[in-house]
């Protein structure tokens, strides 16, 4: 399973779910694989899907899954506190982990390395922490998620590129779009 | 808080400690105390993307982490922001190291498309915030001013 592929999966597996996706390769494959309204497209400050994800939670009408990478997660590991003292019902946080940065040249990454995210997960106060490394895990895996809790969900990804297409859609419309679909 | 800024995030500091607990013990305010600033502006734009507005609490010095997330998030989204900034390193500072940021800090919110706004009372912490529906602003006082508007 690669990046493209655990990406659409989960977002399709969630169809209620707002979704927040990291900057990056990530944008343009969900973008190149089928844009929707539901989407947005977080297309600068790296490190920061997961924070907008729960601001987003917190404020939506709706749930929320945000995507973030593995070199963004460990840009920002201070979101794993933050997010799990809050856990609002419903609210997904997919770390897609492929051990590198890919966007910027594939450098390894701690991931890579055996850095554990579920376990960094677990120590920085998550109760539901799941681990998905095939799609059919993830199709399983999706429809036992509760909306009681937060879930964070570890997607163990093969390095590599789908499919990408660069997201033209104006800023601002991405913006006015979330506010729509957030109602 | 007038004028519908009702989800704050936060870094905090002695001088806007009163606040904090403020928005803590009141319902109206989500309030999410967070690990680093850069953090503290995302969740402002997650929050202003589903149509709140966001408040980002913070000591001056948190404002050098802020730079990539006031530009290529807030800027290039055109999200509101209000941010309240409890400024160190002015006259009769005691800790050396808050200078240098100190005098830092105006420069870089100018460069990342915030306006800055001296506040000394309540009254100016008030048209500041009516600013704030017109413009990024931050409302900039030291702890002595908010001292006097949180007394």
């Amino acid at each position: 399973m690669k990046r493209h592929e655990a990406v659409r999966h989960l977002s399709a597996a969630l169809p209620e779910h707002l979704v927040v996706c990291y900057a990056g390769a990530a944008c343009e494959e969900l973008f190149a694989g089928g844009d929707e309204d539901r989407f947005l497209y977080i297309l600068g400050s790296m490190g920061l899907s997961s924070s907008i994800g729960l601001g987003l939670a917190l404020t939506a009408r709706r749930p929320v899954l945000a995507f973030e990478g593995d070199g963004s997660l460990l840009m920002n590991l201070g979101t794993l506190v933050t997010t799990a003292q809050r856990a609002p019902g419903g609210f997904v946080l997919a770390i897609v982990d492929n051990g590198q940065h890919a966007s910027t040249g594939g450098q390894k990454t701690a991931t890579a390395e055996g850095v554990d995210v579920g376990a960094l997960a677990r120590a920085s106060g998550w109760r539901d922490v799941r681990a998905f490394s095939t799609i059919e895990e993830i199709d399983r895996g999706a429809r036992s998620l509760s909306g009681d809790g937060a879930t964070l969900v570890h997607l163990k990804v093969q390095p590599g590129d789908g499919p990408r297409r660069v997201v033209d859609v104006a800023p601002a419309e991405l913006a006015a779009r979330a506010k729509r679909a957030s109602a | 808080m007038r004028g519908g800024w009702t989800f704050a995030a936060s870094v905090p500091d002695k001088g806007i400690a009163p606040l904090l607990e403020g928005l803590d013990a009141d319902d109206r305010f989500i309030h999410v105390p967070c690990t680093r600033e850069e953090e503290a502006v995302g969740l402002c734009a997650g929050a202003a993307f589903a149509g709140g507005q966001g408040v980002l609490l913070t000591q001056n010095s948190g404002i050098g982490n802020t730079v990539n997330a006031l530009t290529s998030l807030i800027e290039f989204y055109d999200l509101p922001l209000l941010i309240l900034v409890s400024q160190r390193g002015g006259e009769g500072e005691r800790i050396a190291a808050q200078r240098p940021m100190g005098r830092a800090t105006r420069p870089i919110l100018a460069a990342c498309g915030v306006s800055a706004a001296e506040v000394t009372d309540a009254d100016g912490l008030e048209n500041t915030i009516s600013r704030a529906a017109r413009e990024r602003v931050a409302a900039i006082a030291n702890p002595a001013a908010w001292a006097k508007i949180l007394a």
